[in-house]
């Protein structure tokens, strides 16, 4: 069995007499080894997902194994198993590094000498500051502290819910090399963002929106099948530049990106030419059109409007 | 075993690096003993006396010094009328008014009888109370002593009376303190259990460190043991603390055992830690469980016969001080320090603590989860 198989899993909040759709029947299965990212805006259910498959909420229906066990029956086999790194950090702020890592370790019946090489790298880097509190780490060293707490057991899967939010741009890329060394010993990874850019690091991505999944492809995959021409304008008035693309009925769709606004028509025929047609309609000064290749954002954006 | 050492280790490490609860543990306990007996105190002193004389006798000035010289009563106003005196009272200047009607001391003498008139303002109602009690047995020894001038070798009383000698037991000197300290201490006791154990759970909850506990292998009972204990503990250095206090500031020993104390205060914290375990499992953030178990415990405070004698409330609330487990060790305290009540004694009361201990605790072990849905 695969290491994450999920099955039509639903999951509803309800807020006094609301009810709030978080999943709507979401499937998919993650291959072992892989690093498997769920990417989605705020809200779209990432975390939701996450508490389930780490069996801490029941979902309302559906099923789901993790190392092939029931997320509902076998909880406790699962609670052994995995590695779990919450999107807010959650270890003890009061406690030293060291200690922090020594508790995690015990907890789970292990200690830090067992499973040293695995998480050596990683640590080293925090050593120097181990008889600090964890409090008083910079973003990026929680985080790296955090992903060792998680790994201190050897997981076989490793659930990162947006560990990257709110850390620095180097911090992040680091953070992002860490995760394909990990994956190169063998642990599965699931790991969700909200940064689009972090989706080409992945092996394979769901595009998830309000309880939803888009897409599930490869990066690359995800891109190809973006198949219309992508446009990229700019001029010095950008704000009436836009109104007046989106005023054309021809335009599917124009949003900022940058400092571009990337257009995308409905039709593919004479596009360039559309497209320098609005821009000579209105008063603009120093057009620039490009044609360029999409990104994870701009498939994200398309099929956000399917 | 090995885990619950471990989260022992780890609770005793947080707590003693937080200065705030170190001093919260032990100055609070140390200010409210020595503060707190010295201010609730029962006698009432310092009553404000308004005297209406309209006599201006020997007799009407002997009884007001006699008044005055007891020590419960200022001599606040002087006034000639009784509007005028009651107008003293109105302005708050003074509690009560005496007034000695005119002839006082020509009645007293020919007619052998005379009336005097007392008002009380009883806004404070033990204030009024006991001010009026006073001032009567006042008069009424003052009434002796003046028969007693006149007494020419009676062969028997004119008029049959019934003379009561009291004899104080527990308490022969009638010490208030003695009452009031062990008081205290369990009331401390309390606190400390019910709110510090809830509020650091919770605490795991809003840090969101309770998350990563709950994806671990660990038990539910380990977690929960691993809460109680060290609370369990810090309470009972608390007591100990107190228990000294009592005796090197106070000077009250117990008549019983300190055994018979820490058995039956262990049972007690076991109560207590359960009831703020059980708080800590519905609130989600540390102000609500302050807020909640503020609440509990000054209601159980309150009616817990600390302050005012469970035997004069009504028999609803009588009934409720049965389910408040704070009144047992208050009772079971005053009974071992004031009586020297043994553990068989107290069996009765331990068997209830011990019901109280398996009910929080049972409830707030069935209410935790380690997973929501």
């Amino acid at each position: 069995m695969k290491p994450v198989v999920v099955e039509n899993i639903v999951q509803k909040y309800r807020v006094k007499k609301t009810v709030v759709d978080a999943l709507k029947g979401i499937s998919f299965t993650v291959d072992s080894g892989e690093i498997f990212g769920i990417i989605g805006p705020d809200g779209a259910g990432k975390t939701s997902l996450f508490r389930i498959l780490t069996t801490l909420l029941l979902a309302e229906s559906g099923n789901a194994w993790v190392d092939g066990f029931d997320v509902i029956k076998d909880y406790k086999e699962i609670r052994n198993r995995i590695g779990y790194m919450p999107g807010k950090f959650s270890l003890y702020q009061d406690l030293s590094v060291q200690e922090n890592l020594e508790f995690f370790a015990t907890i789970f019946n292990t200690s830090i000498q067992k499973n040293y090489d695995l998480i050596k790298e990683i640590y080293q880097q925090i050593e120097p500051f181990k008889d600090r509190k964890a409090g008083q780490l910079s973003g990026g060293m929680k985080q790296k502290l955090a992903l060792c707490c998680a790994l201190i057991h050897k997981p076989t899967v490793l659930f990162l819910d947006e560990p990257t939010t709110g850390v620095d741009a180097v911090s992040r890329k680091e953070f992002w090399e860490m995760l394909h060394r990990l994956k190169l010993q063998g642990i599965t990874i699931l790991v969700s963002t909200a940064y689009m850019d972090e989706a080409s690091l992945c092996d394979r991505v769901a595009l998830i929106q309000k309880g939803e999944i888009l897409s599930i492809n490869t990066p690359g995959g995800v891109i190809d099948q973006f198949e219309k021409p992508l446009w990229a304008i700019k001029a010095n008035e950008m704000y009436k530049l836009m109104n007046a693309i989106k005023d054309d009925p021809a335009v599917e769709s124009c949003y900022p990106f940058g400092q571009y606004h990337h257009v995308v028509f409905k039709t593919q025929e004479n596009s360039k030419q559309k497209l320098e047609n609005i821009a000579k309609g209105g008063h603009f000064t120093n057009i620039e059109i490009e044609a360029i290749k999409p990104n994870i954002e701009d498939c994200f954006m398309a099929l956000m409007k399917d | 075993m090995r885990m619950l050492k471990f989260l022992l280790q780890k609770e005793l490490k947080q707590i003693f690096r937080d200065p705030g609860i170190i001093r919260v543990l032990f100055i609070m306990p140390m200010v409210q003993l020595l503060i707190l007996p010295l201010a609730a105190d029962y006698e009432i002193k310092n009553i404000n006396l308004g005297v209406v004389d309209q006599d201006h006798t020997e007799y009407s000035r002997i009884l007001t010094n006699k008044i005055i010289a007891s020590g419960y009563f200022k001599l606040k106003d002087y006034s000639p009328t009784f509007n005028q005196g009651l107008k003293a009272i109105e302005l708050d200047k003074t509690d009560l008014i005496l007034e000695i009607p005119p002839h006082f001391e020509r009645d007293l003498v020919k007619d052998n009888q005379a009336t005097l008139f007392v008002a009380v303002n009883a806004i404070n109602g033990v204030k009024a109370g006991l001010g009026g009690a006073y001032v009567q047995q006042i008069i009424q020894g003052y009434n002796q002593d003046v028969r007693m001038q006149w007494i020419q070798a009676p062969r028997y009383n004119p008029q049959p009376t019934i003379d009561v000698t009291y004899s104080d037991w527990y308490n022969p000197h009638m010490n208030y303190r003695v009452f009031m300290v062990p008081g205290i201490l369990v009331m401390l006791v309390t606190m400390i259990g019910s709110s510090f154990a809830a509020n650091n759970i919770v605490r795991e909850k809003e840090m969101g460190t309770i998350e990563q506990i709950n994806v671990s292998p660990i038990k539910k009972y380990q977690f929960i043991l691993g809460k109680l204990i060290p609370f369990w503990m810090l309470a009972l250095s608390v007591l100990t603390i107190g228990l000294i206090i009592a005796r090197v500031v106070y000077g009250i020993v117990p008549l019983g055992s300190y055994f018979t104390i820490y058995i039956f205060a262990s049972i007690y914290l076991l109560a207590v830690l359960g009831l703020g375990l059980l708080l800590s499992t519905y609130a989600q953030t540390q102000q609500q469980s302050m807020l909640v178990s503020f609440f509990v415990t000054m209601i159980f405070n309150l009616l817990s016969g600390l302050y005012t004698p469970i035997e004069s409330m009504p028999a609803w609330a009588q009934w409720v001080t049965k389910f408040n487990p704070v009144s047992y060790f208050i009772e079971v305290m005053r009974m071992v320090m004031l009586k020297g009540s043994g553990l068989m004694d107290i069996r009765f009361h331990i068997v209830a603590i011990l019901g109280f201990a398996l009910f929080f605790n049972g409830w707030a072990v069935l209410n935790y989860r380690k997973r929501t849905g």
